[in-house]
């Protein structure tokens, strides 16, 4: 079984490797990649905004909405990782519910007076 | 974390580390038009900063840098940034599109200016969310 | 552009991840994939993308090693497989 999984691993990288024939060669002007909206940026990236590094310039600017989507990502990831493993604690201690149980609105209660948001040690 | 610290050597290593990663840390965010870098890059900084303070300072760091602040950085970045990004919106333009909305300036200079707060906020929220992650992983999922 | 270090960086590559997959401690999982990490950062500072260098550089071989570290005091460093 695992020399079948090598064997198929092989056959795929050497159909991969066979794909990047087709690849364009690095720093082609004729490349897709080079001929869409990128020539805009990097002819008028300085005179927009007056910013140097042209991947700042794209990151927020040009393409500020697409990293306000990142961050968004990243703050849910932040705060549902905090209450997976709230619940999880909860668990141990025997006082867990539904989804929003008695605990959850006890820890809610408590947040709206300004206690701790992690329980009674804080 | 039952002792005070740690380790002793961890202790002292990590007292000069971490304000020279700070300060590296505020250069890239705020350099990010002319060098590599930007937000997101000086926020991983930070949020190493402080996570070598928990380290290396076990419960004492909790009265620097409490728990409840990683998350409430990282909604504060979040809100800013949104509050930047509509603000234009409610003057007719699009997202982050500030020309209309403060009148006086050049355009590239707003842009400029945008850029700067957008890392800044953006910086702020990496910070927070990345140091919530790893107090929610040390602390929540035992005792 | 030299070719020999391109080549040279992109075969320690492929061999660290393998050894990420076949080590049978997972510390030395981690430790491996941190270096698998900076080995990219090299990589891409070497193919002139220094952006895409700083974050592989301060995320994977900075914050993700701490974290993978974090969750291995929970389950153990013995793997399973």
């Amino acid at each position: 079984m695992k020399l079948f999984a090598i064997i198929l691993i092989g056959i795929l990288a050497g159909f991969v490797i066979w794909g990047t024939n087709d690849l364009p060669e690095r720093g082609d002007p004729g490349s897709p990649a080079s001929t869409g909206v990128s020539t805009y940026y990097i002819e008028n990236a300085y005179t927009d905004s007056k910013t140097p590094n042209m991947v700042t310039a794209v990151l927020a600017d040009y393409r500020g909405f697409d990293t306000f989507g990142e961050a968004v990502v990243v703050v849910a990831a932040g705060l549902s990782c905090l209450l997976i493993l709230l619940r999880r604690r909860r668990r141990e201690d025997g006082t867990e519910g539904g989804l929003f149980s008695q605990a959850d609105a006890e820890k809610a209660a408590r947040m709206a007076a300004g206690k701790g948001l992690y329980g009674d040690d804080t | 974390m039952t002792s005070r610290f740690e380790s002793v050597f961890l202790f002292v290593v990590a007292r000069a580390m971490v304000p020279l990663i700070q300060v590296f840390a505020f250069y890239v965010i705020t350099h990010g038009h002319y060098s590599p870098g930007g937000g997101f890059q000086g926020g991983v900084m930070l949020a190493a900063s402080i996570i070598l303070l928990r380290v290396s300072m076990g419960d004492e760091s909790y009265e620097r840098f409490p728990r409840e602040a990683g998350i409430v950085i990282a909604g504060f970045g979040a809100l800013a940034f949104a509050l930047l990004g509509f603000m234009s919106m409610l003057f007719g333009g699009n997202f982050l599109e500030y020309a209309l909305a403060v009148p006086g300036m050049g355009a590239d200079e707003l842009r400029y200016w945008g850029i700067f707060f957008a890392e800044v906020f953006i910086g702020f929220l990496v910070w927070g969310a990345l140091v919530a992650i790893y107090d929610a992983l040390e602390t929540g999922g035992v005792e | 552009m030299i070719y020999q270090l391109d080549f040279w960086l992109m075969v320690i590559l492929v061999l660290f991840a393998i050894l990420a997959l076949e080590v049978r401690d997972l510390l030395a999982a981690v430790g491996v994939l941190t270096g698998f990490s900076f080995l990219m950062a090299l990589l891409f500072a070497k193919l002139g993308a220094p952006d895409v260098a700083l974050t592989e550089a301060a995320l994977g071989a900075g914050l993700t090693g701490v974290f993978l570290l974090l969750a291995l005091v929970f389950v153990g460093r013995e793997s399973e497989d």
